[in-house]
């Protein structure tokens, strides 16, 4: 599915991605963890093809192609979604114009036929129950006066109208109410299909009480310093990061 | 963002003037210059009575004595008056009776700018007006407006048939010692639309006006009069195309609107005048005079314009709120891109008492081009309780762009209401990446974003113009983020 080698990236002469190697098999959910800074949301935006962001080395593989090569559209058009950790508002915008048009270039980038007005709206009904996204928010303009909770849904809204095989979560559940964390998580879950993969990026365990992870890794100054599986999560929660900081710093 | 530089280059050049065709109709040219000959020429050919020649010539006298404007923040070549034909027109009958008699290189002008009649005839309910050059072509849907004894037809043809209603309003709102291009305009114009609405009827359709200059090194002259008599309403539109030249073309247009009791006037503007190539070699100077009278209490003028062409343009459609609790609206978009100019913005006088104005601009920039609002709001001393709302935003493209915002406010009554808001900022690289994320290409991004930044003002355009305006500034901004 993911396939990630040697990743190095920098953004205006800084170094942030040293070396990353990351596999991700169709159907696994990796969580990614690790202190504030050390390039999480980095790799989310450099796998999206943020173009602030300047690749200087490694390759990466998705569904068997150089996601590399290919502008930013086209990756979310081939099925990588990211899930911003600060949405953006577009005001003016709205919720439904922008879904509609997003999923009609999905659509038609997959081969697909578009949608009908009718089946349009009945996909929106189904997600947005999903999770339990207030029918008023479609209608407004995108993210627009949206509280931090609710952006947060939103994207998980937008995740599930436009079908991805891979998604990439980051920080979904900072801001949520512990509620709002049952909710988006039950989304997520219900979109486990063994097929579809997704990276979660949290610091916080209880988000991996809802979504469990297949695998867990720290990422510390630009690199996966530690991968384990879901007990490594816990153990983060009880130790912190130093002491892997410390084994990582000495070298 | 990271945006290739020549890739964006390669972009924005590849993008041509849609409209930019010239069109193979002989034309009746007169000879370049301006001086009363060519005035009582014009005069002549357009069979005028004497007091309109003395009007015209009072006009020319007034003009010479006056110089252009410098004031305005833009910066061009002053347009050589010498060098200019003062009056073309396609040649061909004067009088059409049906518009199957209608010129058929004419006809495809019309088509190719996207107004087949026809189609219009059938199936909606605009009413056409059709300005080339400096001659009114054909009015649509006359005889059906008669019948509610709305006159709409070319002011050429309403001086002749309605001499005593252009005798009574010509100059009104917009006098001839107004400024230099009203000034010239009032005496060279030679032609434009006029529309009288009668007492208590509200015009069922959209009546349109399409203005296109055609021929090279002419200039367009029109003049509108637009009255809207006590209980009416009306809802006027007017387009602007002109094809794509080297050298600068002059547009000096002069609109005038009267609203009288309780008549409301609703004028939509969208302006595609070419504005030049990307090195900002030639293009339109559009220098338009726009007013409206809210004559009579409780009647409502609103302007909307959405402005993406010419190479200058310098333009105030501005009201008068003279009757008691009259109202003016001003809704603008404007764009400018390359090496666009433009200093736009509006007047709103407020005379009578409880009299309310609004003003939405939203301005857009991008290229190379600046971009002024230039708003006036000034409160008589007996405007009590007036009210006005401003709001000016100011949206960069580029970092090379330029936004400027210039309100003046004048409040000479204690019980007044002034409020002004204004922003300026720059596209979101944020929210284009997000559009991007979802799997919008650039151009969908940008088109969403600034049509979603201009949707305040694009809502008040009726239907048929909001869909061609949203796809103007899409195509006048295509390749334009830096
Ligand atoms: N535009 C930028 N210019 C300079 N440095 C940047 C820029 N964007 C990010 N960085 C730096 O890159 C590093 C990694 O940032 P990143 O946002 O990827 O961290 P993170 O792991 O997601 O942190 P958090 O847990 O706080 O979200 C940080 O030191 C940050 O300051
Ligand atoms: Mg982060």
């Amino acid at each position: 599915m993911l396939k990630i080698e040697n990743l190095q990236a920098r953004i205006e002469e800084k170094e942030i991605l040293k070396g990353l190697s990351l596999t991700v098999g169709e159907g696994e959910v990796h969580a990614i963890m690790g202190p504030n800074g050390s390039g999480k949301s980095t790799l989310a935006s450099v796998l999206a093809g943020r173009e602030d962001y300047e690749v200087t080395g490694g390759t990466v593989t998705f569904n068997g192609k150089d996601l590399l090569d290919m502008p930013a559209e086209e990756r979310a058009r081939e099925g990588l979604f990211l899930a911003f950790q600060y949405p953006v508002e577009i005001p003016g915008v709205s919720n439904m114009n922008f879904l509609k048009a997003a999923v009609g270039e999905v659509r038609k980038h997959r081969g697909l036929e578009a949608l009908t007005a009718k089946e349009f709206l009945q996909l929106v009904k189904e997600k947005s129950e999903l999770v339990e996204l207030d029918g008023q928010l479609a209608n407004r303009a995108v993210n627009e006066g949206f509280s931090g909770g609710e952006k947060k849904r939103n994207e998980i809204f937008q995740m599930a109208m436009l079908n991805p095989s891979l998604c990439v979560l980051d920080e979904t559940d900072s801001g949520l109410d512990i509620d709002a964390l049952r909710i988006v998580s039950e989304g997520v879950n219900a979109m486990r299909d063994g097929k579809r993969s997704f990276v979660v990026i949290t610091h916080y365990q209880r988000l991996l009480d809802h979504i469990v992870p297949d695998f867990v890794h720290v990422l510390y100054k630009g690199k996966i310093v530690k991968s384990g599986t879901k007990e490594l999560a816990l153990e983060l929660e009880e130790k912190g990061y130093d002491w892997l900081k410390e084994t990582e710093d000495a070298k | 963002m990271a945006y290739e530089g020549d890739e964006l280059l390669e972009n924005v050049t590849s993008k041509e003037y849609e409209f930019g065709f010239t069109t193979n109709i002989e034309s009746d040219k007169a000879p370049a210059g301006l001086n009363e000959d060519i005035i009582r020429l014009i005069s002549s050919k357009k069979n005028e009575p004497q007091w309109l020649l003395d009007w015209r010539l009072e006009a020319f006298k007034i003009f010479q004595k006056m110089t252009e404007p410098e004031w305005a923040h833009v910066k061009y070549e002053k347009p050589n008056l010498q060098a200019i034909s003062f009056y073309a027109a396609p040649k061909q009958k004067k009088v059409l009776n049906s518009l199957d008699e209608m010129d058929p290189e004419l006809r495809k002008t019309m088509e190719k700018l996207g107004i087949s009649i026809e189609e219009q005839k059938r199936l909606s309910g605009v009413a056409v007006d059709f300005v080339m050059d400096s001659v009114s072509v054909a009015t649509s849907f006359k005889e059906k407006l008669g019948e509610l004894g709305i006159i709409f037809c070319s002011i050429s043809d309403a001086i002749q048939e309605h001499p005593e209603l252009i005798k009574q309003y010509l100059g009104t709102v917009v006098p001839r010692t107004d400024n230099y291009y009203a000034a010239l305009n009032s005496a060279v114009f030679t032609d434009g639309s006029f529309c009288y609405i009668p007492k208590g009827v509200r015009c069922p359709m959209e009546l349109s006006t399409y203005f296109r200059i055609n021929e090279a090194g002419t200039g367009q002259f029109e003049r509108t009069l637009l009255i809207a008599d006590e209980e009416s309403y009306v809802s006027y539109l007017e387009g602007c195309t002109a094809p794509q030249r080297d050298e600068n073309q002059l547009h000096a247009a002069v609109v005038e609107l009267v609203a009288m009791r309780d008549a409301e006037i609703k004028y939509s503007t969208v302006q595609n005048w070419y504005p030049g190539d990307k090195d900002g070699k030639g293009g339109v100077f559009n220098f338009v005079t726009k007013r409206g009278m809210c004559e009579g209490a409780n009647s409502k003028i609103s302007w909307t314009q959405v402005e993406t062409g010419s190479a200058v343009t310098w333009k105030y459609p501005s009201c008068i709120l003279k009757g008691d609790n009259s109202v003016g609206e001003f809704y603008s978009v404007a764009v400018t891109n390359h090496f666009q100019q433009a200093d736009t913005g509006t007047k709103m006088i407020h005379i009578g008492k409880n009299t309310k104005s609004t003003i939405i601009s939203k301005g857009i920039s991008s290229g190379r081009s600046q971009n002024s609002y230039r708003g006036l709001v000034q409160i008589g001393k007996n405007a009590s309780n007036a009210r006005n709302f401003s709001q000016c935003d100011s949206l960069l493209m580029t970092d090379t762009s330029g936004a400027h915002t210039f309100p003046y406010i004048e409040v000479n009554n204690s019980t007044a209401k002034v409020e002004h808001e204004a922003t300026t900022s720059k596209i979101g690289e944020d929210q284009i990446f997000y559009c991007l994320q979802r799997g919008l290409d650039e151009e969908q991004a940008v088109s969403m974003i600034v049509n979603g930044y201009a949707k305040d003002v694009l809502n008040k355009l009726p239907m048929e113009f909001a869909v061609e305006a949203q796809k103007l500034l899409a195509i006048s901004l295509e390749g334009s983020v830096g």
